[in-house]
């Protein structure tokens, strides 16, 4: 164990690990997430909180997490290189670790065009694999980027993002070689609907080796109306859906029950694919849904991570 | 201290426009001081709006950029390039970050001063380029 992720702990002995997804909100409101943490506590292993996704601004990822600290989960902090350079990401990942973060998803962020500012810069200092090398170097040599040394190292679980609907797919498959190179640890995907497409991406993964040297978790969507669906193809870059879905939830008498339906067909088909670890679930504005599906997918209890607490000596 | 072209001599100023106006017309340069074209089948990866120095970003579908649907990616012009011209071809390597002091500086005088690699790393940056992480084999 390198870290006192309960998220690592889980993966290494083996277990199919759930995460979940949430959505920082678009003002100063704390309580919207208060909220929403029952939804969460006891269900799930780990939580994603989202750095302004798709470049509209909402809360910050870092205070978010802390919240969530506070009332018992674990986050994974997300941090993006769109609007940071070298030295506020280093800067931030010591607080987030001085805060109580374990885990790290290191994004380089869509560009600022796509959202609700469009007139602001787009940093991009860094991108994504080098900063999952950053993090690398100061957890395990205590270096900053220049070299110079730090007493107490950031020990985060450093996850990495790929989408398995680009093509060409090999080289969606080379930049994730590259992210391993440079020392990832866990994989978390884009949302999928086209199950054999994912079938035949896994298939190419499995033959460069990266299943063997970083955890993959699949990314699953709940959806709960047509209407969800459409918005999701059309606004999200970088998602395929395919149309058979859009028929079955216009022609359910339940949307709801339609959706569940799909959702838990997904899961058991995506859950016997070789070469994955666990399944991230993105529940976009409707996280109550999370106790009811992972009742019904049989993921209930969950484990209970017994981590040691290291002392730290100065 | 900034060394760029403006607060250099006469003389590099005229090396520095020669430059310019040459890389200009065959690879859309920017100047950045770090030229890393030779590296990357010939195609210059700051024409990216993100300007990545590694591969094409999550956005990129079909090889079209997720900014404009009528601008190609230039990852996915790099990465089939490379494959054409083998001689050309480091795109498989990690590529250093992005020296920003050398932004606005001539990048064939920086490779003569040995300010920078060949396939465009800055010396500036040697620690973290040469660094490697551990990588544990599972079992």
């Amino acid at each position: 164990m390198r870290t006192e992720s309960s998220l690592e702990y889980l993966l290494k002995q083996g277990k199919f690990v759930v995460t979940a997804e949430l959505e920082p909100p678009m003002s100063a409101n704390k309580d919207a997430i208060l909220k929403k943490v029952s939804h969460f506590k006891g269900y799930v292993d780990a939580i994603n909180v989202t750095d302004c996704a798709s470049a509209i601004v909402r809360m910050s990822s870092l205070a978010v997490s802390k919240l969530l600290i506070d009332e018992g989960l674990e986050p994974i902090y997300q941090l993006t290189c769109r609007d940071r350079n070298r030295i506020a990401i280093q800067s931030d990942v010591l607080g987030a670790y001085a805060l109580g973060v374990k885990n790290i998803l290191c994004l380089t962020g869509d560009h600022q065009c796509l959202g609700n500012h469009p007139s602001a810069k787009g940093v991009f200092d860094l991108d994504s694999v080098n900063l999952i090398k950053l993090m690398r170097l100061m957890r395990d040599e205590k270096k900053f980027f220049n070299g110079e040394e730090m007493k107490v190292a950031p020990k985060l679980y450093i996850g990495g993002v790929f989408n398995p609907h680009c093509d060409p797919v090999e080289f969606v498959v080379q930049r994730m070689v590259k992210k391993v190179e440079a020392g990832v640890e866990f994989f978390q995907s884009q949302i999928i609907f086209d199950v054999e497409r994912f079938k035949e991406f896994m298939k190419v993964v499995r033959d460069s080796g990266i299943d063997k040297k970083a955890y993959i978790l699949a990314g699953i969507l709940p959806v709960k109306s047509v209407k969800a669906l459409a918005y999701m193809k059309e606004s999200v870059s970088g998602m395929i859906i395919p149309d058979e879905f859009i028929k079955r939830m216009e022609k359910a008498t339940e949307p709801v029950e339609e959706g569940l339906r799909i959702t838990k067909e997904l899961i058991e088909q995506i859950r016997n694919v070789p070469g994955v670890y666990g399944i991230h679930i993105s529940p976009v504005k409707w996280e109550s849904i999370i106790p009811r599906l992972m009742e019904e997918c049989g993921f209930l209890p969950r484990p209970i991570a017994e981590i040691k607490q290291e002392v730290v000596h100065n | 201290m900034q060394y760029t072209w403006q607060k250099r001599s006469f003389f590099y100023k005229i090396f520095y426009f020669i430059e310019r106006l040459i890389k200009e017309i065959l690879f859309q340069c920017s100047m950045c001081g770090q030229c890393a074209v030779r590296s990357l089948g010939l195609t210059c990866p700051m024409r990216c709006p993100k300007q990545l120095r590694n591969g094409p970003c999550g956005g990129s579908m079909s090889g079209i950029c997720e900014t404009d649907p009528k601008k190609k990616c230039v990852w996915y012009l790099i990465a089939k390039r490379s494959k054409r011209m083998q001689i050309f071809n480091k795109a498989r390597k990690i590529k250093s970050p992005i020296d920003w002091s050398l932004f606005h500086t001539a990048a064939w005088d920086n490779l003569f001063k040995r300010r920078i690699s060949i396939d465009g790393d800055s010396k500036n940056t040697d620690y973290f380029n040469k660094w490697r992480a551990m990588i544990e084999k599972e079992n």
